[in-house]
């Protein structure tokens, strides 16, 4: 009964000094910005060293370097273009997929990420091949991989010659998946065209292994949509121009004119910018398909007829 | 030394081992922190893009093996050593028994705790692994390279429980004659240098001197190679693990583990308790 007796104050006394502690700390938090987390650095740079650091828990390690690698993608994502950096993207890769050389979505993400175009990514194809490659090293049977090396010269490096060889290179691995041969030659056929792109995102939206490859190529095919509709927007301006039709030219004024129903918004819902004085279309501000991939002069090469 | 061993004997002990050990709430507690692991992993396996069933096999797996080791190397030093620090080695000694049925026996309680810990942390992670795949939607567990519940788990369970068993062989074989604290860092010395097995044995191909590379190599041969126990790798992207790949590595631990208690009994039978 004594001892009850004792427990409850030093109980009670430490819940007070607890709760006493909790709230200078919000006091100090709110008047000293304490809690900026510290610049981040990648210690460790050599996966053969990390390897032998993590003794047999590699695979654990080459998780915890992956997650680093999504937080550091999600967080260039989110910060303004000139507080952008991605210098720790590739590293952080590179270590993951040194830990575990199977690490499949590393090499597949990476791969997206590092070829995403600048603003919103680091605009690197050349490293996004070389993981890729690294990859191939691992599990040269991997044709996912070769039709990723030929996604990203086909719609970052707009390399369709390169594009079709890695397309047609996969389409030659066993079990690989049927649209490899033909896309192969629909890219060298049509060259940069987007018929060409469309059917490449097509087949990673029917056959992509991974739901967040799936949701990307569907992006990229609502950036196709959106660049043909943009088209079509610039022919109508410029009809409504060349007859006549008032200046500064406004979606407003195009819909009154009858040459638009409504106003028109790109497939994720954000008004498409129209100059009013240029009469250009570009996507609207804050629109998730930005930035729109550079589309290279349109390529034919038919292929030799009775072949 | 009596060459000759009682299993009823060594039954006994061993089943006193096991019934201390599980009576320890250090035990208990690292079941729990372990437990309590596995079901963090489902938590952070939503940081990930796609990877959850991945990132919950490897979280899982690693506790698994990382608090095996632990019992394994505090539990192991003191099996032995606790009895001479408490002195109640002289009674276990007067009674009818061998030092080496000593030894053998507490092996064996304590595989056997390590055994009841392993499955039951083993069970654990299956049943979050087979939750989380009945969450998912079809299409979605179509992207894992190998389904949720994948049976395989019972043989990289399996060989971390072969690696703990080298592990204590380890542990009780310098706790025979060193003090626990020496015992434990020469253990975690040799636990560390068991996953470099394949560096010593390339060694050649880092330093030129023949003489050296040889000894490297002699240290291959003679240390414990802990390395080739460790499948996580293999289990999580559904790589093959042939059966007599496990057979050999068992047959390898097996094999270590009866000469380091060989060593181990005759270091004790000529220790002097006096």
């Amino acid at each position: 009964m004594s001892g009850q007796l004792r427990t409850v104050p030093v109980l009670l006394a430490a819940t007070a000094l607890l709760g006493a502690a909790v709230t200078a700390q919000v006091q100090r938090d709110r008047r000293f910005a304490t809690d900026q987390p510290a610049e981040q650095v990648l210690y460790v740079q050599s996966p053969d060293v990390a390897r032998r650091l993590a003794l047999s828990y590699d695979v654990l390690a080459a998780d915890v370097y992956w997650i680093r690698a999504l937080q550091e993608f999600g967080k260039a994502r989110k910060a303004t273009p000139q507080d952008r950096n991605h210098a720790l993207l590739y590293p952080l890769l590179d270590m993951a997929t040194g830990l575990d050389p199977y690490y499949n979505i590393a090499y597949r993400f990476g791969a997206i990420f590092l070829s995403e175009a600048k603003p919103a990514g680091p605009g690197r194809p050349d490293l996004a091949e070389k993981l890729l490659l690294k990859g191939l090293a691992a599990r040269p049977d991997k044709w996912e991989y070769m039709q990723d090396i030929g996604f990203v010269h086909f719609w970052a490096m707009q390399d369709t010659k390169g594009a079709a060889e890695w397309f047609e290179r996969g389409s030659r691995v066993p079990g690989a998946a049927w649209f490899l041969k033909p896309l192969a030659a629909t890219t060298l056929a049509q060259g940069g065209h987007r018929s060409a792109s469309r059917t490449i995102f097509r087949a990673l939206v029917e056959s992509g292994e991974n739901d967040w490859i799936r949701k990307d190529a569907a992006r990229r095919l609502r950036q196709l949509d959106a660049m043909d509709a943009m088209d079509e927007l610039r022919r109508i301006v410029e009809t409504y121009r060349a007859r006549g039709g008032a200046t500064p030219v406004t979606w407003q004024g195009l819909v009154r004119a009858r040459y638009l129903r409504n106003i028109p918004a790109d497939p994720d819902g954000f008004v498409y910018e129209l100059g009013p004085w240029s009469g250009d279309v570009s996507l609207g501000e804050g629109s998730t398909l930005a930035p729109l991939p550079k589309e290279p002069p349109p390529r034919v090469v038919l292929p030799a007829a009775g072949r | 030394m009596s060459a000759m061993v009682s299993v009823p004997t060594v039954a006994r002990i061993a089943a006193n081992v096991f019934k201390e050990s599980v009576r320890d709430k250090v035990l208990y507690s690292i079941v729990l922190f372990a437990m309590l692991v596995i079901a963090a992993s489902l938590l952070l396996s939503q940081l990930t893009a796609g990877q959850e069933v991945k990132i919950i096999k490897d979280l899982g797996l690693s506790a698994i093996s990382l608090f095996g080791h632990f019992i394994a190397i505090f539990i192991g030093i003191g099996l032995v050593s606790k009895e001479v620090e408490r002195r109640s080695i002289y009674a276990l000694l007067a009674k009818p028994m061998s030092r080496t049925e000593l030894l053998i026996g507490k092996f064996f309680g304590l595989l056997s705790t390590l055994t009841v810990n392993v499955t039951v942390m083993t069970v654990a992670l299956v049943v979050v692994l087979a939750v989380y795949g009945a969450l998912t939607p079809p299409d979605l567990a179509k992207a894992w390279e190998a389904p949720a519940t994948d049976p395989r788990i019972v043989v990289a369970a399996f060989l971390i429980l072969a690696e703990l068993a080298v592990v204590t062989a380890i542990a009780i074989f310098f706790s025979t004659f060193t003090s626990p604290v020496l015992a434990a860092a020469f253990t975690f010395g040799l636990v560390i240098v068991g996953q470099f097995g394949a560096d010593l044995k390339n060694f050649e191909q880092v330093v030129e001197s023949a003489p050296v590379a040889w000894i490297a190599r002699g240290l291959y041969y003679l240390l414990p190679n802990l390395a080739p126990f460790d499948v996580k790798s293999q289990f999580v992207h559904a790589q093959p693990i042939a059966p007599s790949y496990v057979a050999l590595t068992v047959g390898y631990g097996a094999l270590y583990v009866s000469a380091l208690l060989s060593l181990a009994a005759l270091l004790f039978s000529r220790r002097d308790f006096k």
